[in-house]
Order: structure tokens, then C-alpha cells, then sequence
């Protein structure tokens, strides 16, 4: 048995977690927008928290029950990262904020879960928050909307933004360059951070897998060792356990900041 | 095990320079874009007019329950307190009144018993007063008696002496003088 898991793991290298695999063929105009794994995930993502918050504000009650305690935590927490962050302009983001966090919390929580032993590769665990153009768009999304709110909101004195008030003229030259291209990095630093922590943290956890099997395959002392990596991947499972929650707060907090410049561009 | 690692990783870059990263693959970004906005704009329509302002209302009304019931409180407070001021001020009243009520019975007692202290006083006086008279009409009886006595014995004694009888008049001045002596 050991073996056939050590054959079918050489067969699957550490990236193979990631592919792409239709599920449902679809073309639209010529592009392909196949409903695959990455979809299903998305799916199974959106439904757990549909689910979940269905459940907890079916009744409502005055003394909350668990699920309903729970939802009005994490509404309270985002609400008040909000509040706390944009000030009273931040309300009316407050449920793209939500949504942004929830969305993002769940897709890198269910990415964790083991695949169901034996399904076919295109039902395995996926997590769609591992994928640089998922993450990306969510980042330019938050900007998109930094940038609508931020001039409909300022006019062009959002433009004060790159060059705040009481700067000396002979450091325009140098500043403002720097805050434009600081401003323009914000989406790529935002996409990449999720992107990247979400594929370091699953490539690392297939390797210790891998030894893991390598090891126990080769037989003998070496299936001793393989304790060794054992351990090992319950020590990083542990910090992605973390990491998924970690992430989903940072992209919230960064959108929350971010929006908070465009609403107060103006007063810099 | 760090060879391990090595040897691994080396592996992974192998796997990646052969089939090139997935999530640089852009044949798949049409697809993920397409049911990300589905998936994440249904979450957010949801979210936005369903869920969150339930969450939001359920929070919303328990606070102001919490609220009410303060101010319930806090006048069911004010009224146990203005009621224990009325009670207290009842009382103070009730107690005046009380004192009162007994000063006017004190006084209409004491009243009574001057009255009665002067009716009694005044049945003494009368009595007294014809006890006086009765005791001074006796002693002036009773001093003519005696005259009346030394009388008869003084004539009686000077008969029996010199078998003369004397004048009134002089047994008159004779008594006289002998009761100044």
C-alpha cells in the first residue's frame, strides 16, 4: 500500500496541486471559462459561508445562540477594523471588506482540508487562493475602488496623495515619484503577498509529505526517519493554519488603509 | 534531511521548468476570473443585503435593549427614590402630627387636672373656712363658759368665806383681773 502511495505521489510533483482541470467544458466567445477545480473551491468556498451565515441569522434571538454568536464576532471584528482604520466614511465599504475577508479566510481554510483518498485529481483540495491571477484581481478590485472613491470623493485633490501638504519643493522632484510608484505597487504587493504565502506554504507541506512517503517507501531504518518529516508537517500545517487567517486580515487591513487614503487624500 | 530537501526542491524545479508554473498558465485566467467574479459577487450581493444587515440588526437591537432596560433602571430607580422621599416626608408629617395630637392631650389633661386641683382647693378653703368659724364660735363659747364658771365659783368661794354674797359687778372686775393675770 506504502508503495502504491509512494508511486502515486512520484507521479504527482509538488505543483500539481495547483493545475487547473476542467470539470465542465464552457466557451464563451471564443475564451474558455470551463467550470474546473479552481470554480468547484470557489463554489465550495461561497456555499460554506452562505451556509453558515443562513444558519446564523435564521432566528435571530436577543441571547445569541453559537452560530449567531459567532457571525456577529466576526461581524463586530471587521466592523470595527473598518471603523478603526476609515473612520466614519468607512461604512459603506464595510461589506466589500466583509466579503473580501470571509471570501479569502474560507478559500485559504479549505485548501487546507486532506483530499478525499482515491478521487479523481480534479476533486482534490484545491485552494483558488494559491493562484496569482485569483488574488491579483482581488487586489485590483480594492484598487479600483480606491481609485473611483478616491476622485470622486477629493476631485483632484486626491492627487495630494502623491504629494503631501508642507513637503519642501526641492524634494517633489524625488517624493513624488517614489509615492506614485508606491501607489502603483500597492495591487502587486497585495496580490503577490496572498499568492505567494498561499504556494510557499502548500509547496512546503507536499515536500514534507513527500518525504514522508519517500522515506517509509525506501523501507528499513530510513521508514524510522520518516517520523522526522512527520512531525515536521504537522509543524508547518500548524503555521498555515495560521498563515490562512493571517493573510485574510492583512488583505483586509491593507484594503482598509488603502481606502482609507482615498477617503482622506484631501486632508494629507 | 536537508538533502532531502535539496533534492526535493530540485525535483519541484524540474516538474516546474516542464510543465511551467499552473498559475502562469493564461489559457486558465479567462475561466478563474469569470467564476471568481460570479462566485465572489454572489457572496457580496448576499452578504450586502441579506446577511450582514440581519448581523447588523440582531447587534443594533440587542443594544438598544440594553439601553432600554438602563433606562428602565435607572426610572424605576428615581421613582423608588422619590417614593422613599414621600414616605419619609410622610412619616416627618405623622410624627408632628403625632406630637402634636399629644401635646393638645397633654395640655387638656393638665388642663382637667388644674380645674379639678382648683375645685378641690376651693371645697378645702370653704371647709376649712367653717371649721375656722366653728372652732372660733366654740373657743368664744367656751371663754364665756369659763367666765360664767370662775363666775358662780368665785361667788360660790366668797359666800362660802364671808356668807356674803358679792355683787355681780365686782365678781365681773375681779375675774376680769385675775384672767390678765
Amino acid at each position: 500500500m506504502i508503495d502504491a502511495a509512494f508511486r502515486s505521489f512520484q507521479a504527482a510533483g509538488p505543483m500539481e496541486q495547483f493545475e487547473i482541470l476542467p470539470i465542465v467544458e464552457l466557451t464563451f466567445g471564443g475564451l474558455d471559462i470551463s467550470f474546473t477545480n479552481s470554480a468547484l473551491w470557489m463554489t465550495i468556498g461561497v456555499g460554506l459561508i452562505v451556509a453558515f451565515f443562513y444558519a446564523a441569522t435564521r432566528r435571530r434571538t436577543l441571547i445569541p445562540g453559537r452560530t449567531q454568536s459567532i457571525a456577529e464576532i466576526l461581524h463586530e471584528f471587521v466592523a470595527n477594523l473598518v471603523r478603526d482604520t476609515i473612520g466614519h466614511d468607512g461604512k459603506k465599504f464595510f461589506p466589500y471588506v466583509f466579503t473580501l475577508f470571509i471570501f479569502i479566510l474560507v478559500a485559504n481554510y479549505v485548501g487546507l482540508l486532506p483530499s478525499i483518498p482515491g478521487a479523481p485529481h480534479e476533486l482534490h483540495t484545491f485552494t483558488t487562493t494559491s493562484h496569482i491571477i485569483v488574488t491579483f484581481a482581488l487586489a485590483m478590485v480594492t484598487i479600483t475602488i480606491v481609485l473611483i472613491y478616491g476622485f470622486a470623493k477629493n476631485g483632484l485633490k486626491f492627487l495630494k496623495l502623491f504629494a503631501p501638504s508642507g513637503l519642501p519643493i526641492w524634494l517633489m522632484p524625488i517624493l513624488v515619484p517614489i509615492e506614485i510608484i508606491s501607489f502603483l505597487s500597492r495591487p502587486i504587493s497585495l496580490g503577490v503577498r496572498l499568492f505567494a504565502n498561499m504556494l510557499a506554504g502548500h509547496i512546503i507541506l507536499k515536500l514534507f509529505a513527500g518525504f514522508v512517503i519517500a522515506l517509509l517507501g525506501a523501507g528499513g531504518f530510513a521508514s524510522v526517519l520518516a517520523i522526522a518529516p512527520f512531525l515536521g508537517s504537522v509543524a508547518i500545517f500548524l503555521l498555515e493554519f495560521l498563515v490562512a487567517a493571517l493573510q485574510a486580515y492583512v488583505f483586509a487591513i491593507l484594503t482598509c488603509i488603502y481606502l482609507s487614503d482615498a477617503a482622506h487624500a484631501a486632508e494629507h | 534531511m536537508l538533502s532531502f530537501l535539496f533534492i526535493a526542491a530540485a525535483e519541484a524545479a524540474q516538474a516546474g521548468e516542464s510543465a511551467g508554473l499552473p498559475q502562469l498558465d493564461s489559457s486558465t485566467w479567462a475561466s478563474q476570473l469569470v467564476w471568481l467574479a460570479i462566485t465572489f459577487g454572489v457572496l457580496y450581493w448576499l452578504m450586502s443585503s441579506m446577511f450582514l444587515p440581519r448581523i447588523g440588526a440582531a447587534i443594533e437591537e440587542r443594544r438598544d435593549r440594553i439601553a432600554d432596560d438602563l433606562d428602565k433602571a435607572a426610572e424605576s430607580r428615581r421613582q423608588a427614590e422619590e417614593a422613599e422621599t414621600a414616605f419619609n416626608k410622610a412619616l416627618a408629617e405623622a410624627r408632628a402630627k403625632a406630637q402634636a395630637v399629644t401635646a393638645e392631650a397633654r395640655e387638656e389633661v393638665n388642663a382637667e387636672i388644674d380645674a379639678m386641683r382648683k375645685d378641690a382647693e376651693q371645697s378645702i378653703a370653704v371647709k376649712a373656712a367653717a371649721a375656722e368659724d366653728r372652732i372660733a364660735k366654740l373657743r368664744e363659747t367656751a371663754g364665756a363658759r369659763v367666765k360664767e364658771a370662775a363666775r358662780d365659783t368665785t361667788r360660790a368661794v366668797v359666800e362660802a368665806l364671808i356668807h356674803e354674797s358679792p355683787a355681780d359687778s365686782v365678781v365681773d372686775a375681779a375675774v376680769a383681773k385675775a384672767a390678765k393675770a
